[in-house]
């Protein structure tokens, strides 16, 4: 790996104040994306701001009817955590499968949705569950936030704080793993809230998205019978060593019928 | 560019001066000379270099040293007690939980982070949980069985 000046922010404004007066400044949230990165030299940055020390950008917290969890909070407090467990178990589900228990001790909530990956797990909750990101300058909600591959509305600097999911009725999160990685192949998350039904899908293309046709029929009836018939169209998906893109439209079919199994079950 | 790392290693104080890049794996072999810790994949995959920093196991290959200022680590090197093996440790020898060893310092410090947190395991929360750590001996049965042994053992207090 290149050579940094590595500083440990103590608040979001001295994060913020750092990553303005250096040449070319990074985030650091759990690092276990970035310090691999690092390490190929695929990214090298001037300076490595970690966030690790800012103590009020972890917790998880009840808000309303909503949970409200901290952007530093790691993979394993969100998997046990017994607020996430009673109310919204798919979310705890969902983080309890992230790569290994390791790297669930270090990952964080707000690193993997900065990063974007196209087969990380978060974003099919996000854009599943209705979220709202905040930042330190605003808040964003899910459908605006990821808009490309490893592509964010993040402005430059910007730092995210928390991320507001509220509680749905029902939900559920199935995936296929890739079995050496455990990122998703495909993953889907399928939500009944009281305004509607969402189903959203990581892994499978460039970025998340939702399948408009499923959300109709299951708020007409939600049940896994409803979306057996419903295929994506595999144009633009996701091809590679591991799946081609009609294998992922096909699990897409696949992981949101049990997704609806598991929400009803 | 160096940073000094202070830090409590297997209840010591130390320190040392390194570079900022420097992983915190390099930190304890090529530093402090605790080579207990191994270096199999280097990607955060194979868990040969599983430490706990603040009683949780990470990846140390996937973490920088000054990311440990300050903190809590334990090493495979702070186990034994006087001269007598852990539990974990007694237990692995006895049911023959490794062939080549090299994946046992990590298979070890992941054990006793299951184990804190849920101190009597089923078979499948061991294997499930070994999920990021790697035998390339293929020996897993008998590192469950050591597990399952050792965390036995420890619920006795032996």
């Amino acid at each position: 790996m290149y050579n940094f000046k590595y500083q440990r922010a103590s608040s979001l404004d001295d994060a913020s104040k750092a990553a303005a007066a250096a040449e070319d400044a990074e985030y650091m949230a759990g690092g276990m994306t970035l310090i691999p990165t690092m390490k190929q030299r695929l990214a090298q940055p001037s300076d490595l701001i970690d966030l690790g020390g800012i103590a009020s950008l972890s917790g998880i917290r009840r808000d309303g009817d909503a949970l409200a969890i901290g952007a530093m909070t790691r993979h394993a407090e969100v998997a046990s955590s017994e607020e996430v467990k009673s109310a919204i178990p798919a979310l705890a589900a969902l983080a309890a499968h992230i790569g290994d228990p390791q790297v669930r001790n270090r990952g964080t909530l707000g690193g993997s949705i900065a990063n974007a990956d196209p087969a990380a797990d978060y974003p099919a909750a996000l854009v599943g569950l209705n979220a709202t990101v905040k930042t330190d300058r605003r808040e964003i909600a899910a459908d605006e936030f990821f808009t490309g591959l490893f592509e964010t509305a993040l402005e430059e600097h910007e730092i995210i704080t928390e991320v507001r999911f509220p509680i749905p009725e029902k939900a559920a999160y199935v995936k296929f793993p890739n079995p050496a990685s455990r990122y998703a192949v495909v993953g889907v998350m399928v939500c009944q809230a009281k305004d509607g039904v969402r189903v959203a899908v990581t892994g499978a293309g460039p970025s998340v998205f939702r399948v408009d046709a499923m959300e109709k029929a299951l708020a007409t009836k939600l049940s896994p019978q409803a979306v057996e018939g419903i295929k994506v169209p595999e144009d633009g998906l996701n091809t590679d060593i591991h799946a081609s893109a009609e294998y992922r439209a096909h699990l897409v079919t696949v992981m949101a019928k049990r997704a609806v199994a598991a929400a009803i079950g | 560019m160096t940073v000094t790392v202070s830090m409590t290693l297997n209840g010591k104080k130390v320190s040392a001066d390194v570079e900022e890049r420097t992983l915190l794996v390099s930190l304890l072999r090529d530093h402090l000379r605790q080579t207990g810790t191994h270096v199999g994949c280097d990607t955060s995959q194979c868990g040969a270099c599983v430490v706990h920093v603040n009683d949780r196991s990470v990846k140390s290959c996937t973490m920088l040293a000054s990311q440990v200022d300050g903190a809590d680590v334990l090493t495979i090197e702070g186990l034994a007690k006087n001269g007598e093996l852990h539990p974990m440790q007694e237990a692995f020898r006895d049911n023959h939980g490794l062939q080549c060893g090299f994946c046992t310092p990590g298979m070890v410090m992941s054990a006793l982070d299951l184990v804190a947190n849920n101190p009597d395991p089923s078979e499948r929360e061991v294997r499930e949980w070994l999920e990021g750590n790697l035998c390339r001996c293929t020996g897993y049965h008998n590192i469950v069985k050591s597990i399952l042994a050792g965390a036995k053992a420890m619920r006795k207090g032996g």
